[in-house]
């Protein structure tokens, strides 16, 4: 699989804290910003077919009579940029109340030519697509194509098939916004709604915002038919959010600013305290942090195991786990890194499978270490999830929780199934 | 309500300052603006003011040459870089400097949450003021300051019964200051006991910021609560995920700066107790609840007050503070020194406590505003006090009906009665009309009004209002303050733009808010200068 493409390695930490639009992010220049719209993302939740994943899927959905929604969606995001009206807008936190021009690019007709001139910009047309039939190809090709074009920032309208899709082409390359418009939304590149989107291209382009690594997930939509959820990770974009609940200095946040290096530091002081144990270490760039600052190169979507400050497996699944688990030593602990996924607050059950409850259960409740940043617990506005698909076993890692926020900080949050 | 006339001057886009004159509610304030430069920059070499006489010949002879005494590395080269100007040159800068500032003598400043910010009876400034007191030496001896010794003696009874506590120490100089000093000497008990691993402090993120930034100070690890979505308050469930073999002890602020006064503090307490910490409240906010619950009582170690809010004595933008830390008799022994103790004749400054965190200032402590704080007091009586508090819990609930007409307005934690305060948010506002609390705040600047508090961070409440009417402002007060917000409200839906470049009448149109640079803001003249190599 691969991961973050270009990006810096392990110093995940930088990213956290990179202002948003660069250097000159303040002052009222010209940015450019690549839109594209996945016409048919969601055709099929209306008519209740879980997901439009396969050209079989969408000609059903089609023939059952659905809207296709996403260009409604993006147009509402587009909307609020040219106004320059989204709240917190763009007139109240630039220098001078100047709102930056914003130079758009996209592909044509019906994935976002349409409605972006709806909106009032006066785009830059890409590419060419065959209308009515477009396909993940068109949007793996636009999104390189926006990248090209020399983009700052990718708004994408669609779902977690279409994040995928953006990723395989541009990978952690540049910044994305998703606009929800999918069936399937698992991944943390999707702001709350179209609003909220504009408000984060907004915080953006003001220079304010922070960037983050975000996960993109998707779940088998055949299983998701049946009934199972079975999210898989694919790897990081990076998003921006809105620094706005947390301010630096000023965030009552006695420690310092709650970024990635130092969260990785707060890790590594639990792990003082409990030196000779087994660390199972999970998923994502806030456990990668960890063992970045050990000095060593842990998979960034496998599940890893440590020991004494050495790997000594990588990439394992549950069966593995569990046979590691067997074997130790009773007298060792097992204890576990996990993260929380951005924006949607899963803590397990989505994109961390291999921590199967029998896995959560050995190492029990208390050797869990939850690591996360600040601004991705507030960005949440709600409790953490776990859904590990046995009732009990959400029930047992239910209530409250100590979560690693810095170096000397930790919060305590709720969790629910 | 306000309502926008469809043929005023600001549906046809006159200024914004124009409108605000067809209203009943203007107040006519618009600020004073001098294009006043600093001392330095105004400084002319070789002006002066007062010119003081050749020091006489019998005291040079009976002194000798003062200076020559000083050790040649101790000496200034050159003449330190002072501005030169004359005495009514200066006079007259510093009444422009305050010319431009709003305070609580200018006009309603009921916005200023957690600040209580109450009258401050002129006849204590009178009594501080008196030469009895301000010519006090710090250094006096002990038998020369009986009087003092004797205020602060009495002000500690009243604080140790409002508190249900055994001794004060008046030696912090705020609240935060306070809590530092609690702190500490929760550090020094577990030292003093063997118990050094005990790192961790429980705090809340609805307590005062310093009490999790004193507790990281002190050197712990902080953990904080967040309030449960519904009741406001920390839960049981939460505090024990929090608790463990490591905790050092509890710092919260009770009641709450959301208004809450936690309904399960004893019980807090009492685990806290059990896992073998302490327990501190930070009761800065103290005013709705006087002599109607006590720290003590609900199994506090310790708590502090601020004399500067609660005890009248006046506060705001830095001024002199006094936080009064209150403690249980296990905690005597760790207190600051010195502290003041009656032998039932003689007042007396103990400074021999043998596990004392030492020293936190220097002398005797916050001296004219224990005057002060004492003065109200005793002006007040236990009656007075506890009148007080209701009368602020009213003004504060009359508020809440009052501002919660207002379109786009709502109050957090609805379900939960609010003492001295409430959090309010303008959510609503921001989503309906892009106006956010920042601004709508610069807006009501142009009311002739102070500006209101809008949260502690982390801002858990979205687009935050927080006013704190306390026992002194009047029915008016509230009633115009909540009818600048109704006419700001109905702006922000018919015109935003009004209130987006607001404020129009102030000396400053918006402060750059850039604390990630706080480093290298230059707080002294000389800094600027290094900073500022060409002007
Ligand atoms: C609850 C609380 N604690 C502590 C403080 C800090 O007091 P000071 O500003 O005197 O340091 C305040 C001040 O607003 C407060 O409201």
């Amino acid at each position: 699989m691969s991961e973050r493409s270009g990006g810096a390695g392990p110093t995940a930490g930088a990213a956290s804290t990179e202002p948003g639009g660069g250097p000159d992010a303040g002052v009222a220049t010209r940015r450019r910003i690549g839109l594209i719209v996945n016409p048919l993302a969601g055709i099929g939740g209306r008519v209740g077919l879980k997901g439009s994943d396969g050209a079989e899927t969408v000609a059903l959905a089609l023939a059952l009579g659905a809207v296709p929604m996403a260009g409604a969606r993006a147009a509402e995001t587009l909307r609020l940029l040219a106004e320059g009206a989204a709240p917190g807008g763009l007139r109240g936190h630039l220098p001078g109340g100047h709102s930056p021009e914003i130079d758009l690019a996209t592909y044509p007709g019906e994935m976002g030519e349409v409605v972006a001139r709806e909106a009032g910009f006066v785009p830059t047309v890409l590419g060419s697509i065959q209308t009515g039939a477009t396909t993940g190809a068109d949007t793996r090709q636009a999104a390189e194509d926006l990248l090209s074009w020399g983009a700052d920032l990718l708004l994408f309208a669609g779902g977690d098939g279409t994040a995928r899709d953006v990723f395989a082409a541009v990978g952690g390359r540049v910044p994305v916004v998703g606009i929800p418009a999918g069936v399937k939304i698992h991944s943390g590149v999707f702001a709350v709604n179209p609003r909220r989107a504009a408000e984060l291209v907004t915080e953006f382009l003001a220079g304010r915002a922070g960037l983050e690594d975000r996960e993109v997930m998707d779940i088998d939509e055949d299983l998701f038919r049946a009934g199972i959820v079975s999210a898989r990770l694919f790897g990081y974009m990076r998003m921006p959010y809105r620094r706005a609940l947390v301010q630096g200095a000023k965030s009552g946040n006695p420690g310092g600013p709650s970024t990635l290096r130092d969260v990785a530091f707060g890790v590594l002081a639990e792990m003082d305290r409990d030196p000779g144990a087994y660390w199972i270490l999970g998923p994502g760039t806030t456990v990668k942090a960890v063992a970045h600052e050990l000095g060593i190169e842990k998979t960034l979507l496998g599940v890893d195991l440590l020991h004494r400050g050495r790997l000594v497996a990588v990439d394992v699944n549950e069966a593995q786990l569990l046979a590691f688990l067997a074997r130790k030593p009773e007298s060792v602990r097992a204890r576990l890194v996990v993260t929380v996924i951005g924006g949607q607050g899963y803590l397990f059950g989505r994109g961390n499978q291999q921590l199967s409850p029998a896995v959560i259960r050995a190492v029990g409740r208390e050797g869990v270490v939850v690591a996360a940043t600040l601004d991705k617990l507030h960005a949440l506005g709600g409790p953490l999830l776990v859904d590990t698909g046995d009732a009990e076993c959400d029930a047992y890692l239910s209530g409250h929780i100590k979560v690693v926020t810095g170096e000397v900080d930790r919060v305590v949050w709720r969790v629910t199934a | 309500m306000t309502t926008i006339d469809p043929k005023s001057p600001a549906a046809e886009g006159a200024p914004a300052d124009r409108y605000l004159e067809y209203s009943a509610i203007d107040t006519g304030y618009r600020a004073v603006r001098w294009h006043e430069k600093t001392l330095y920059e105004q400084s002319r070499p070789g002006s002066t003011n007062a010119i003081l006489p050749a020091v006489e010949k019998g005291i040079v002879d009976a002194v000798g040459d003062v200076v020559a005494a000083l050790p040649a590395a101790a000496r200034r080269a050159r003449p330190p870089e002072m501005p030169e100007l004359s005495e009514p040159e200066i006079l007259r800068h510093y009444i422009r400097c305050s010319q431009m500032t709003y305070g609580y003598d200018s006009g309603n400043s009921m916005g200023l949450g957690t600040c209580t910010m109450k009258y401050s009876p002129r006849i204590n400034e009178q009594l501080a003021a008196l030469p009895e007191v301000k010519a006090l030496h710090p250094l006096q001896p002990e038998e020369t300051i009986q009087g003092i010794l004797e205020i602060m003696y009495g002000m500690r009874n009243w604080l140790c019964e409002l508190a249900g506590m055994d001794e004060v120490t008046f030696q912090p100089r705020g609240g935060g200051h306070g809590a530092f000093t609690d702190a500490c000497m929760i550090r020094a008990y577990h030292h003093a006991r063997g118990e050094d691993f005990r790192d961790e402090i429980i705090t809340c993120a609805v307590s005062h910021p310093c009490n999790p930034a004193t507790a990281s100070a002190a050197g712990f690890k902080v953990i904080s609560l967040y309030p449960d979505e519904v009741t406001g308050e920390l839960g049981i469930d939460a505090l024990r995920a929090a608790i463990s073999d490591r905790t050092a002890g509890i710092m919260m602020t009770a009641p709450y700066d959301t208004g809450v006064f936690d309904s399960q503090i004893a019980e807090y307490a009492r685990l806290v107790h059990e896992a073998g910490g302490v327990v501190s409240l930070d009761q800065a906010n103290f005013n709705g609840v006087m002599t109607r619950m006590r720290a003590g009582d609900l199994g506090a170690d310790m708590v502090h007050f601020n004399l500067h809010k609660t005890f009248s004595t006046p506060h705001g933008s830095y001024g002199p503070g006094a936080g009064a830390v209150a403690v249980k008799k296990a905690f005597r022994d760790f207190l600051p020194v010195p502290v003041v103790e009656f032998d039932g004749s003689r007042y007396h400054l103990n400074s021999d406590l043998s596990n004392s965190i030492g020293k936190v200032g220097t002398f005797m402590g916050m001296v004219p505003n224990v005057v002060k704080a004492y003065a109200w007091v005793l002006a007040m009586g236990a009656e007075g006090l506890r009148e007080a508090s209701e009368w602020a819990v009213i003004n504060n609930n009359y508020l809440i009906k009052k501002l919660l007409e207002v379109r786009g307005l709502d109050i957090s934690w609805p379900n939960r009665r609010k003492l001295q305060e409430a959090r309010f948010s303008l959510a609503k506002l921001h989503d309906e009309t892009g106006v956010g609390t920042l601004d709508f705040n610069y807006r009501l600047a142009d009311f002739g009004v102070q500006t209101y508090f809008e949260s502690h961070v982390p801002r858990i409440v979205p687009e935050p209002v927080t006013p704190e009417p306390t026992e002194s402002i009047s029915k008016e007060d509230v009633d115009q303050f909540v009818a600048a917000f109704h006419h700001i409200s109905a702006e922000a839906y018919s015109n935003p733009e009004i209130v987006l470049t607001a404020p129009h009448r102030s000396i400053v149109h918006r402060e750059i808010h850039d604390y990630e640079n706080l480093t290298q803001v230059p707080f002294t003249w000389r800094v600027w200068k290094r900073t500022h190599p060409d002007g």
